[in-house]
């Protein structure tokens, strides 16, 4: 461990091909900058995201390309630089968490500090595991603790070494929202003092939301958008985006009447008679409105159902049942066209097939307003 | 049970040089991205499936007055290697090789990559890394290595009579006393010796597959 570290903005251009025999070349190309503070990077699993934190921390060597943090350069493929990753001071708290199995909470978060004496050591780790609120584990092994608390210790032991960046890899997947919160605020607690770049990755959206400052899109290994995540969730290429994470039906469409007593607005699907109510958002009858909706969660009805909350009721006809492993991906026509998920078992149990007339339930929040 | 004492001399002197080179030469082969490794790994596996009295024809070549690795030893001590106790650690070496090799490339490979990066990641060199990860997580391969490779010397036969030839106290293990007293019918004492071996292998095994069994032992703190 050496001196103090000064904020400094983590820099990045990387160019990195990956080939091999299972999969079509992939090919990561991007140039980013982050600030001091939360950054979260966002995008589809396969978008590279682990492939640009790899290159980041030094696990995999970018083909081109040049990484640097305020004066500090990591890697220049034109000054042939490449600092070895035990030498970058990069932290990196895997989406695995990879804590030592043998060795106990407390010296997992000493195991980045050998260099020092045992007493200095010793302060560092005990303030570390306070931080996180897992100074009781100390002597416990990681196989004896909690999922909570093993990521606090993952986020402790990285800390620790007062690195110059911290990566993340979807490190709080599995927790609920609100221990999830609690470890972030913890983490924004720990950074308001040290004020290092942490780049956050998620391909959730319900985490953009929840944590960005600012968030980097990333899609096919190349940078969509960045900015706040209004910016990235209103640019114009969210369409992309919205695709991208798991939105298998994206309509035009225009506003034709708000009822903001009830939070709701009527849209009227392009160039269909469609019909659908949706959340309210700021806008005017007459604006041109993008609705994203999964084929997950739309309903299929072999009869007209009645007496239900939903407020979309469309009725259509089944094109074509595409088997595949665990579900069959279903387009309807109602006027305008759905792609729509069910499971095989309820199409045996429905009798649905080709040309078959249904009725599409969707209730009004899951048709979320992208543009 | 002089010769067993031999034996038990052997097997041990074995046993440690083979954990010590067996070691580099493991870590080597499971973390080497080079394609001609399997080359390397062949040359591991063919004490494995050659006649002992190939090897030990070999070696016996390699030691005697005229060979290679005599002469040296001839310039640096002075005296032969064949029908010497080096010399027979030194051909049971390379017959118990795989025995120590194997199991150790086997527990190297499978510690899980991430925890070498998280290693690496936290300042560990590689040195720190292999003592401090790759070593404790892999013990009870490394258990196995010892222990077989010591119960494989502890049993050999044919190598030992090539190269060491039946002297008594510097090269006659116990096997060759079991073939001695047989040859000569003595029953009683080729039994009671041969229950012996055949008691203490089961008894090495034994710990083996126990040690396997446990998938995390109580390590030792530091």
């Amino acid at each position: 461990m050496a001196g103090e570290v000064k904020p400094a903005p983590l820099s990045a251009r990387i160019r990195k091909e990956r080939r091999n025999s299972q999969s079509p070349p992939f090919l990561l190309d991007v140039s980013l900058e982050v600030l001091p503070g939360f950054t979260i990077l966002f995008g589809p699993s396969g978008a590279g995201k682990s492939t640009l934190l790899d290159c980041i921390a030094g696990l995999v060597r970018p083909d081109e390309g040049r990484i640097f943090t305020g004066e500090t350069v990591l890697f220049d493929s034109s000054l042939a630089i490449d600092v070895a990753a035990q030498n970058r001071r990069v932290a990196y708290v895997f989406q695995t968490l990879a804590l030592f199995p043998h060795l106990t909470v407390g010296q997992n978060v000493a195991y980045g500090l050998h260099g020092l004496e045992a007493e200095h050591r010793n302060r560092l780790v005990a303030e570390t595991l306070q931080a996180f609120r897992v100074e009781h584990l100390a002597s416990r092994k990681p196989g004896d603790i909690s999922g909570g608390e093993k990521q606090r210790v993952a986020l402790a032991r990285s800390l620790v070494t007062d690195p110059r960046v911290l990566l993340l890899d979807e490190p709080l997947t599995g927790l609920d929202a609100e221990l999830k919160a609690a470890i972030v605020r913890d983490l924004r607690a720990w950074n308001a003092a040290k004020q290092i770049p942490i780049l956050y990755v998620t391909h959730s959206r319900e985490e953009v939301d929840a944590l960005g400052e600012r968030v980097i899109a990333l899609a096919d290994g190349r940078i969509l958008t960045t900015g706040t995540p209004m910016d990235v969730l209103e640019s114009p290429r969210r369409a992309r985006l919205a695709q991208a994470a798991g939105f298998e039906n994206l309509l035009d469409g225009t506003v034709l009447e708000l009822r903001e007593s009830d939070g709701v607005m009527r849209v009227r699907l392009e160039e269909t008679v469609c019909e659908l109510e949706t959340p309210l958002v700021h806008a005017v009858p007459g604006d041109p409105v993008r609705i994203a909706i999964r084929a997950g969660d739309i309903l299929v009805a072999v009869e007209k159902p009645r007496g239900l909350s939903a407020r979309n009721v469309l009725e259509g006809q089944i094109e074509s049942l595409e088997r595949r492993a665990t579900l069959v991906i279903a387009p309807v026509d109602c006027g305008a066209k759905f792609v729509v998920h069910v499971t095989p078992g309820a199409v045996q149990s429905l009798g649905l097939s080709a040309g078959q007339r249904v009725w599409l339930v969707l209730k009004t929040h899951s048709c979320h307003l992208v543009v | 049970m002089e010769s067993l004492w031999l034996s038990f001399r052997l097997a041990a002197c074995v046993a440690v040089i083979l954990l010590a080179i067996g070691m580099p030469i493991a870590y080597w082969l499971a973390y080497s991205q080079w394609r001609g490794k399997f080359l390397l790994e062949s040359v591991v596996a063919l004490p494995l499936v050659l006649p002992p009295t190939v090897l030990g024809f070999y070696a016996l070549v390699a030691m005697g007055p005229r060979g290679p690795l005599g002469k040296l030893w001839m310039t640096l001590f002075g005296h032969g290697l064949a029908f010497t106790f080096a010399g027979l650690i030194l051909a049971s070496v390379v017959y118990s090789f795989p025995f120590a090799v194997q199991p150790l490339v086997v527990a190297f490979e499978s510690v899980d990559p991430k925890l070498l990066d998280a290693s690496a990641l936290l300042g560990a060199g590689k040195m720190r890394t292999f003592w401090r990860m790759i070593l404790p997580l892999s013990l009870p391969g490394v258990v196995t290595a010892v222990v077989l490779s010591f119960a494989h010397t502890l049993g050999e036969f044919g190598v030992v009579l090539m190269v060491g030839g039946n002297l008594k106290g510097v090269t006659r293990t116990v096997s060759i006393e079991i073939y001695d007293r047989v040859q000569s019918l003595e029953f009683g004492a080729a039994n009671r010796m041969a229950l012996l071996l055949l008691a203490i292998s089961f008894a090495v095994l034994s710990v083996v597959y126990a040690v396997n069994r446990r998938l995390w032992t109580p390590w030792p703190a530091k």
